[in-house]
C-alpha cells in the first residue's frame, strides 16, 4: 500500500515505524529536515521536506497514486486542509487526520465530504487518556481493551506469588467462576508466548491475556488477582495535554492532584479543571511529594513528555509509598528495562494509540486493532463476510480453520450476543471475530483469512 | 480647566434632559388638576435655565471623554440632579428645608426610599408621582439613559456606564456598541416595568398606583404614596406580585437582556449569582418564618410566611416596602434582613449593597487561603461560573470591601456622636449606603428620617450617594492624582 504520512513528530514517527514493518511504501513529509533525517536513518521510507498542506508538496509526495493519507502534524488546521486538498486534487481514497480540538468533531458537517473530507479523525491524547482511565477503573489490570463497542473486553494481568491461580491449571479457572465464559487467549512467560490450553499451569510472573464479556470482567479479575481496594486518590505528574485530559476525566470520581512545574501552565490548568488540585513543582521533588502525602496515593501516573522524568518520578513515588505507579515511556529500550521492575505499568504512547490507525490500514474488514506487547502481538476485531466458497473462515468450525501458530480466535460477537469461541463454534457471515495474534509476523496470513475472494465481488 | 469645561458641557445637557422629565408630573398635575402645577412651572424653568446657561457658557468645549472624566461627570450629575429634583417638592411644600428636600430627592434618585415626608396620602398625586419617577430614573441610571439616547458621548459613554452601573466586573459588553448596550438595558428595564404595571393592576391597584409602584419596585426604590406603604392594601395578591418583581429587579439586567435576546432561560442558570441570590433568600424566608413562629410573633405558619416573605424580600433587595412594622420583631430578624441587603443583590441589578458577586468572590478567596495552608504549592484560582477571576479583580474587591466597611464605621460613629442611639445610627447608615430606605429604631419602618437634624440628614444623603455609585467612583475624585495632568 502507498501511504503518505504528514508530520514526523512522535505520532508520525511511531505510525511510520509500525507501517514500515508491514511492507508498505511510505513517504513522510515534515518541515523539519533533522527529524526526517533521523527517521530515514532508522527506517526504509522516503522523506520530503515541505509544508504538509501545500498541493505542490502533496503532488511531489506522490498523492496522485497514494492509497492512504495520514495527516498527523501538530496543527489541526494543517491536517484538515491537507485532507481536503488530497481529496479534491488527488483523489486519495482514504484520509486520516489527527484532530485535537473537539470543537471540530461536534458537527459532522465539518469533517464530512462537503467539509474537510476526513474519513477518520484520531486524537492520540484522547486515546491514551481513555487507556489510562481504564487502568484507574481496573487497578489490577495491566491493560484493558474493548472490542465490539465495549461488549467484549481483553484484560491483561500479571500473576504474582501467592495469587489465587498460581500453580493451577487453566481449566480450574472455569470451575472457579461458574456461569462466566472466559477464555485465556495467550500467556506470555518471560517474554515468550505460550499457546494456552486447559492443562497449562500458571506460573508466577506470567502475563495472562483473557477475553470475557465486559459485564463479567470484574468477576474474572477477582479470580485472577486478589481484588485491590478501589482507587480513590490519584496523582498525575505532568499537566500537559494528557495530564489535563486525565485530570478532567478523573476529577469527578477520584481525588486528583496534578503536579506541573511550569507556573503559567499551572494557571492554565487550574482554570480548566474543576475539582482537581493543581500543584506547582517538580514531580521528582521529594519534599513536594511528602507534603502532598504521596504514601496515601493509590495511583501515581507520570505523563510528562520526558521519558527519564517519568521514570524517575514514578520510581521515587513508588519508593515513597504510592501503591501503584504508571509511567508513560516512549523509548522501547526503557520499557524493556523497566516493565517488571518497580514501575507497575509502563505505557508506550505510540502502541496505545496506533490501533485505530492500524485498523484502517489492514486488509479485510477490520473494525479495531489493539497493538500489544510493544507491537509484537496484536488483538484485532474482524467482520466476516462472504460464504463458505468465497471466504476461508465463513461457515467453518473453528478447528477447521487453518490458523497460523500462536493465533487464537477468542470470541464471536453475533449481533448483541457474545459467544466465547470453542473448537466447535461455527463462524457465520457478519460475525465479529476477536482474534489474538501472538506473533506479528503471521499477520498477513491472518488478514488473508478474513479477505473475501474475487468471486464474491 | 479644559477638562472641567467639557464635563460641565455634558452635565448641562443632562440637566436639560432632566428638566424634560419633569414634564410628566406636570402633565399629570394638569390632567388631574391637583393644584401642584405651579410647582413644576417654577422647577422646570429654573432647571432648564440653569442647564441652558451652563451650556452656553461651556459651548464649543466638547471633546471625547477620557476615562477619568466619566467619574467626574457621573459624580457631578448625581450631586447636582437631586438639587434640581428637590425644586418641585420645595415649591409645593414651602415648609420643607433645602436639606430635607435634597435628602428626599437624593433618596429618590439613589433608589433608597428613605423619606422625611409624612402625610404622603394627602400630597397631590403628581408630587408622589414625581418621587416615584425619580426612583425609576435613578434605578437603571439616568446617565445610562443619556448614553442610550444621545450619540454625542461616543467612546466616553463606556466610561460613564462603567462608573454608574454596579458590580466589580463591567467589561462585559452586551453588544458591540455601547449605545446599543445602554439602549438594551433601558429597554429591558422598561419592558419589565410595563409588565409590573400590568401585573399590579391585575392584582388590584388603580392604574396610577400601579405605575408608581412599578416604578419603585423595578428600581428597588421603595417610595410609596401611602404612609402605610403596602399595609394600605393588605392584599396577598398585590404582595405576591410585588415579591416576584422585586426578585426580578434584584437580578442582573444584563442577564435579563441575554434571556430576552436568546429567548431561553439558560442564561439565568449560567449566571452564577442568580442561583445563590435566590437560594439565600429562599432559605432566609423559611428560617425567619420559623424563627418568628418560635418566638411567638405569629401563631399561624401562613401568616408568618406572608409577612416574612414580603418584608424580607423587600429589605434584602433594598426596596424597602413594608406591610407590617418589622421593627418590632425580635432584633435578630430585622438584623438578618439588614445583613442580607448589604450583599444579596446581583451586580448589574437595581438593588443596593456590595452585590452578590463581591460576596461570592470574598467567600471563595477566604476558602482559597484556607486551602493554601494545607497545600502551599497549589494553584487554586478563584472561579465564578467556571471561569477563573484574575487576582487584580480580587484585590479591587478587597479594597472595595475595606472602604465599604470603613465608611459604614466612620459614618455610624459620626451619627452616634451627634446623639443618635447605636441601633438608629448604625441602621440608618446601613439603610442609606445600601440604598434600602427604612432602618431600625428611630428610623424604622413605622417612622421616617424627619427627626434627623441637618448635619445627620446631609450625612445620610452622602451615604446614599456613595452607596449608589459604589464608593470608589466618588472617592477617586478626592485623590490628588485624579486632578493631575
Amino acid at each position: 500500500m502507498k501511504i503518505i504520512i504528514l508530520g514526523a513528530g512522535q505520532v508520525g514517527a511511531s505510525v511510520a515505524e509500525s507501517l514500515v514493518s508491514e511492507q508498505n511504501d511510505i513517504t513522510i513529509v515534515d518541515v523539519d529536515p533533522t527529524r526526517l533525517n533521523a527517521l530515514q536513518d532508522r527506517f526504509d521510507l522516503r522523506t520530503l521536506v515541505g509544508s504538509a498542506s501545500h498541493p505542490s508538496v502533496l503532488a511531489e509526495a506522490g498523492a496522485a497514486d497514494a492509497d492512504l493519507l495520514i495527516a498527523v502534524t501538530q496543527s489541526d488546521e494543517t491536517n484538515l486542509v491537507a485532507c481536503k486538498v488530497a481529496a479534491r486534487m488527488f483523489n486519495v481514497p482514504r484520509r486520516v487526520a489527527r484532530i485535537r480540538a473537539t470543537d471540530f468533531l461536534n458537527d459532522e458537517k465539518v469533517l464530512g465530504p462537503e467539509g474537510f473530507d476526513v474519513d477518520l479523525s484520531i486524537c492520540p491524547e484522547q486515546v491514551l487518556t481513555d487507556y489510562i482511565v481504564k487502568l484507574v477503573e481496573f487497578p489490577e489490570a495491566l491493560q484493558v481493551l474493548d472490542f465490539a463497542d465495549g461488549r467484549v473486553s481483553l484484560v491483561a494481568v500479571r500473576s504474582y506469588r501467592g495469587g489465587p491461580l498460581v500453580g493451577r491449571q487453566l481449566k480450574d479457572l472455569r470451575r472457579h467462576i461458574p456461569g462466566v465464559d472466559v477464555r485465556v487467549v495467550a500467556i506470555f512467560r518471560r517474554d515468550r508466548a505460550i499457546v494456552p490450553d486447559g492443562d497449562t499451569v500458571i506460573e508466577v510472573g506470567d502475563e495472562i491475556f483473557c477475553l470475557a464479556p465486559e459485564k463479567h470482567i470484574r468477576r474474572v479479575m477477582r479470580e485472577l488477582r486478589r481484588m485491590d481496594r478501589p482507587v480513590k486518590r490519584v496523582m498525575l505528574a505532568g499537566g500537559g495535554n494528557i495530564g489535563l485530559r486525565l485530570a478532567r476525566a478523573l476529577e469527578n470520581d477520584y481525588s486528583v492532584r496534578v503536579v506541573e512545574h511550569n507556573k503559567r501552565r499551572c494557571e492554565m490548568l487550574a482554570a480548566k479543571v474543576n475539582r482537581a488540585l493543581v500543584l506547582n513543582g517538580d514531580a521528582t521533588d521529594e519534599e513536594l511529594l511528602e507534603q502532598e502525602n504521596i504514601a496515601e496515593m493509590d495511583l501515581f501516573v507520570a505523563v510528562t513528555n520526558d521519558d527519564e522524568h517519568n521514570i524517575m518520578s514514578a520510581l521515587l513515588a513508588k519508593r515513597m509509598g504510592a501503591r501503584r505507579v504508571v509511567a508513560l515511556i516512549n523509548r522501547r529500550s526503557y520499557v524493556d528495562l523497566l516493565q517488571s521492575g518497580e514501575i507497575d505499568i509502563a505505557i508506550s504512547p505510540a502502541q496505545a494509540t496506533i490501533g485505530k490507525l492500524l485498523a484502517h490500514v489492514r486488509r479485510g474488514d477490520i473494525v479495531s486493532v489493539h497493538s500489544l506487547r510493544r507491537g509484537a502481538a496484536e488483538a484485532l476485531e474482524a467482520v466476516v463476510h462472504g460464504d463458505r466458497e468465497s471466504c476461508r473462515v465463513t461457515g467453518r468450525r473453528i478447528d477447521e480453520i487453518d490458523l497460523p501458530a500462536g493465533t487464537t480466535i477468542g470470541a464471536l460477537v453475533r449481533g448483541d450476543e457474545v459467544v466465547m469461541a470453542h473448537h466447535d463454534s461455527v463462524i457465520q457471515a457478519e460475525d465479529h471475530v476477536i482474534v489474538f495474534v501472538a506473533d506479528k509476523k503471521t499477520l498477513p496470513r491472518v488478514e488473508k483469512l478474513f479477505q473475501v475472494g474475487v468471486r464474491f465481488l | 480647566m479644559e477638562r472641567l469645561n467639557a464635563v460641565l458641557n455634558l452635565l448641562s445637557v443632562v440637566v436639560i434632559i432632566f428638566a424634560a422629565t419633569m414634564l410628566v408630573p406636570l402633565g399629570l398635575s394638569l390632567h388631574l388638576a391637583d393644584g401642584a402645577e405651579q410647582a413644576y412651572d417654577t422647577a422646570i424653568l429654573a432647571t432648564a435655565l440653569a442647564g441652558g446657561l451652563a451650556w452656553v457658557a461651556t459651548r464649543g468645549r466638547q471633546r471625547e471623554l477620557q476615562a477619568r472624566d466619566g467619574f467626574l461627570l457621573v459624580t457631578l450629575a448625581w450631586t447636582a440632579l437631586p438639587a434640581f429634583g428637590a425644586l418641585p417638592l420645595m415649591s409645593y411644600l414651602p415648609k420643607l428645608t433645602f436639606t430635607e428636600a435634597y435628602f428626599e430627592a437624593m433618596s429618590g434618585l439613589t433608589t433608597t426610599g428613605a423619606t422625611v415626608l409624612s402625610g404622603l396620602d394627602r400630597l397631590p398625586p403628581s408630587i408622589n408621582f414625581w418621587r416615584c419617577e425619580l426612583q425609576w430614573l435613578g434605578g437603571m441610571g439616568i446617565l445610562v439613559l443619556v448614553v442610550a439616547i444621545l450619540p454625542l458621548l461616543g467612546v466616553g459613554g463606556r466610561q460613564i456606564l462603567k462608573a454608574e452601573t454596579p458590580g466589580p466586573m463591567k467589561d462585559t459588553k452586551l453588544t458591540p456598541r455601547i449605545t446599543e448596550t445602554a439602549k438594551g438595558l433601558w429597554g429591558v428595564y422598561a419592558l419589565f416595568t410595563l409588565a409590573c404595571v400590568l401585573a399590579m393592576h391585575w392584582a388590584g391597584m388603580t392604574w396610577l398606583d400601579a405605575v408608581m409602584h412599578a416604578f419603585t419596585t423595578m428600581s428597588t426604590g421603595g417610595f410609596s404614596p401611602y404612609d402605610a406603604s403596602f399595609a394600605h392594601w393588605n392584599s396577598p395578591a398585590i404582595e405576591g406580585v410585588t415579591i416576584v418583581f422585586m426578585l426580578i429587579a434584584g437580578i442582573n439586567f444584563a442577564t435579563h437582556f441575554q434571556v430576552l435576546r436568546k429567548r431561553s432561560l439558560k442564561s439565568y442558570r449560567d449566571d452564577p449569582e442568580v442561583r445563590v441570590f435566590l437560594g439565600i433568600i429562599a432559605v432566609s424566608v423559611v428560617g425567619i418564618t420559623l424563627f418568628l413562629l418560635a418566638k411567638g410573633v405569629y401563631r399561624d405558619f401562613w401568616v408568618a410566611l406572608r409577612y416574612t416573605a414580603f418584608n424580607l424580600v423587600s429589605v434584602a433587595t433594598s426596596t424597602g416596602y413594608a406591610n407590617t412594622n418589622f421593627g418590632v420583631w425580635p432584633l435578630f430578624a430585622p438584623l438578618w434582613m439588614l445583613f442580607l441587603v448589604s450583599f444579596v443583590s446581583c451586580s448589574g441589578s437595581t438593588g443596593g449593597g456590595i452585590k452578590m458577586v463581591r460576596a461570592m468572590l470574598m467567600f471563595k478567596q477566604a476558602f482559597r487561603e484556607l486551602a493554601r495552608i494545607v497545600h502551599p504549592r497549589a494553584y487554586i484560582p478563584v472561579k465564578l461560573g467556571g471561569h477563573p477571576i484574575e487576582n487584580n479583580i480580587i484585590f479591587a474587591v478587597l479594597a472595595f470591601m475595606l472602604v465599604y466597611g470603613g465608611t459604614i464605621s466612620v459614618m455610624t460613629m459620626l451619627l452616634a456622636a451627634t446623639g443618635l442611639d447605636f441601633v438608629t445610627a448604625f441602621s440608618a447608615v446601613v439603610a442609606c449606603i445600601n440604598n434600602l430606605g427604612p432602618g431600625l429604631g428611630q428610623v424604622g419602618p413605622a417612622t421616617n428620617f424627619a427627626l434627623l437634624d441637618d448635619f445627620q440628614t446631609w450625612l445620610c444623603s452622602a451615604a446614599m450617594l456613595l452607596g449608589r455609585l459604589e464608593l470608589l467612583t466618588v472617592l477617586v475624585l478626592f485623590t490628588p492624582a485624579f486632578w493631575r495632568k
